[in-house]
């Protein structure tokens, strides 16, 4: 499975060269061109099977949450920060991978034998961690392992089964929307699709801001794996998304307002082909969309999401389920997105 | 233009949905402009086509204000309809309590809030609630993404004039009755009125890289400092339109500014300089767009502003029409 291996390939943000690879390989012999430009974005170009002149720009993301090492102790370990949002607290014990060399390491954690009460009930900050890599001296470690050097949570991908054929890997997000914009580029379609696989989202959107500078879409979609909280609650709050109910659409979040017209549309397509769709809790996250829709004189666009459990944590979980829906959300939104009209009356 | 400024005010239009109060401006300006039209994010821009002058050189403006206005969006429909919600724009937790909001089909809903802990505690948006009247969750029409805006009437003090979402109808209006008032001008003039500028100047941002002009304007709210015991701030309502020097987001442009000073004294108009420690305007946006605009900002001073109940003096929304009517009809000289 494609997911598989997104999922299990080093991409954190400004280091997606792995992802990039792996998804120029399956989509090279799709598309009539392809570039990488000049800070890295995969854009691959579909022409219009008709006359369609419109320009629609379909946009995933390839980078994923990680670590930078940023110190050697003398002792060998490793200090390091985030890359991207992560909670602190997803940190402790996990396995991580450090470089072009993959070296093992593991994210040292105070036995709970030694833990004072209070401790117990206080969250370990990211300055106080360190990677362990084995080494005993600073110079051993200087050897494997040099500042600046990413590290990736090592986690393999499984199936974990069920009626919503849950998965389980790192990176969903946005590995699942780019498992989508590879399946939705085995299509032909009535416009020009730029499918644009973008870098350093969770470091401010900034590949999809030049990306949509350099295509000029008319339209733009962004496909995110996004939050799901939908786990048991005493309150009756959002769970955000819910992991089965199919694809979220996003009306509003910290980014961008979506685009009526679009959010109507793929409403009206999810309705006619009876796939099922969920709206995203309005005002939460940020996307690739943020930085679309404000490029040049401005891109009328929406994001639409695979919910993915543990989002930003080293094992995340999503339906098989809702990722197939999204592919057919999608699909059959783009075969209709001529019928949009994008003019306003003035 | 009371009757103006009421209609603008009372109009729906929080950030993302300002499609009544873009059609109800169209309405009164799209005799007197050359073209309007929409753009991809929705910002109306009129085009005023200059006529040639004298001695004058024809310069390409850009005048701003925004349509949209602070709300609320619903975020969860709960098992018994009532529905959570998340704010659209700077909308400050205390100023929702006993709140009611509209949504645009005219359904009006309170704002409840759940049981404090202590009696002190500061409300919490994610502790609230909106409470449409419905028995049950079969009748409610209200869904996750629907928009709703603060009710309240505008009230007409005489001198003074009290109505919520004069951030930024009260620009709006300014640059409507500019419109009307305007007659000629030498420069070609756009008049745009924009969209999520309390998201992020994001309508501002893309209208400006449109429109690409040579100077700009936006005509937006500021605070006063003249209230007791307010936070120090050397602006007054009544005192005239403010020429901003400096806010949270930008420097202004030094000609702008002169220009407009320069003009209100030669036309004996009241203004005051402003220097706002918090918050930007549409102007922030325009200035770094493409290579770099020279902008800046007339601002109107008001009182309670992000509350329902904003308050303006009507004298200086009347010296602001009359400063920027002899702005657009003479030279622009910065």
């Amino acid at each position: 499975m494609l997911l598989r291996e997104l999922s299990e390939a080093f991409g954190v943000s400004g280091h997606e060269d792995a992802v990039r690879q792996l998804i120029l390989d399956a989509v090279k012999d799709l598309v009539d061109e392809y570039r990488v430009d000049a800070l890295g974005n995969l854009i691959a170009v579909k022409r219009a099977s008709s006359q369609g002149r419109r320009r629609v720009m379909v946009a995933a993301h390839m980078d994923e949450v990680g670590l930078m090492i940023m110190h050697v102790e003398k002792e060998g370990a490793l200090r390091f920060r985030p890359v991207g949002g992560i909670d602190p607290r997803v940190l402790l014990a996990k396995k991580v991978r450090i470089g072009e060399d993959k070296v093992p390491g593991v994210i040292g954690v105070k036995p709970i034998h030694l833990l004072e009460p209070k401790a117990r009930e206080q969250v370990v900050p990211v300055k106080e961690m360190s990677i362990d890599i084995g080494a005993s001296s600073k110079e051993e470690a200087e050897r494997l392992v040099r500042i600046g050097d990413y590290a990736a949570f090592d986690v393999s991908f499984g199936e974990l089964g069920g009626d919503l054929r849950t998965v389980k890997g790192k990176a969903f997000d946005d590995r699942a929307g780019c498992a989508v914009l590879i399946e939705l580029l085995r299509e032909s379609y009535s416009f020009e699709f730029h499918a644009a696989f973008t870098v350093q989202e969770e470091v401010g959107a900034r590949g999809a801001r030049v990306a949509a500078h350099a295509i000029a879409p008319d339209i733009a979609f962004a496909l995110e794996g996004t939050i799901c909280d939908d786990m048991p609650k005493k309150r009756d709050v959002s769970p955000t998304t819910s992991l089965g109910a199919g694809p979220a659409i996003t009306i509003m979040d910290r980014s961008v307002v979506a685009d009526r017209r679009l959010v109507e549309l793929l409403v009206d397509t999810a309705k006619q082909k009876g796939i099922p769709y969920q709206f995203k809790q309005p005002g939460l996250g940020g996307t690739d969309a943020g930085t679309i829709h404000l490029s040049r004189e401005g891109v009328p666009s929406v994001v639409v999401s695979v919910p993915s459990r543990n989002i930003h944590s080293p094992v995340c979980l999503l339906s098989l389920n809702d990722l197939d829906n999204t592919v057919r959300l999608m699909r059959e939104t783009l075969a209709r997105v001529h019928e949009c009209d994008l003019g306003r009356e003035a | 233009m009371k009757e103006l400024i009421r209609e603008l005010t009372e109009e729906f239009g929080p950030s993302g949905s300002e499609d009544a109060v873009r059609e109800l401006i169209k309405k009164r300006i799209s005799d007197q402009v050359n073209e309007a039209r929409v753009d991809p994010l929705g910002n109306l821009i009129a085009f005023k086509q200059g006529r040639a002058k004298r001695g004058v050189q024809r310069r390409k403006i850009m005048l701003a204000a925004h349509m949209d206005e602070i709300g609320v969006i619903i975020s969860h429909v709960d098992e018994k309809g009532f529905l959570r919600f998340a704010r659209v724009g700077g909308v400050r937790p205390l100023h929702l309590l006993g709140s009611r909001v509209i949504f645009d089909d005219g359904r009006i809903g309170v704002i409840g809030r759940e049981k404090p802990e202590k009696r002190t505690e500061f409300p919490v948006v994610d502790k609230m609630f909106i409470d449409v009247g419905v028995p049950g969750k079969e009748q409610l029409t209200k869904k996750v993404g629907d928009v709703a805006a603060f009710v309240r009437p505008f009230v007409d003090l005489g001198q003074r004039l009290v109505a919520k979402a004069f951030d930024d109808r009260i620009g709006c209006a300014v640059l409507v009755q500019t419109v009307l008032d305007l007659e000629t001008t030498p420069h070609d003039v756009y008049f745009v009125f924009t969209v999520q500028e309390e998201l992020g100047l994001r309508g501002a941002l893309t209208s400006a890289f449109g429109v690409e002009p040579d100077a700009a304007i936006a005509v937006d709210v500021t605070g006063t400092g003249d209230t007791p015991e307010a936070h120090p701030m050397a602006v007054s309502l009544g005192a005239g339109p403010a020429i901003k020097v400096k806010d949270g987001g930008m420097l202004a442009h030094p000609g702008i500014k002169n220009w407009m000073a320069r003009t209100a004294q030669r036309l004996e108009l009241p203004h005051q300089f402003e220097v706002l420690e918090g918050g930007t305007t549409d102007a922030m946006a325009i200035q770094t767009s493409r290579a770099g605009v020279a902008a800046g900002v007339l601002s109107i001073p008001c009182r309670y502003v992000h509350s329902p109940s904003e308050m303006v003096d009507y004298n200086d929304v009347q010296n602001a029409v009359k400063l920027l009517v002899g702005l657009l009809r003479g030279p622009v000289d910065i």
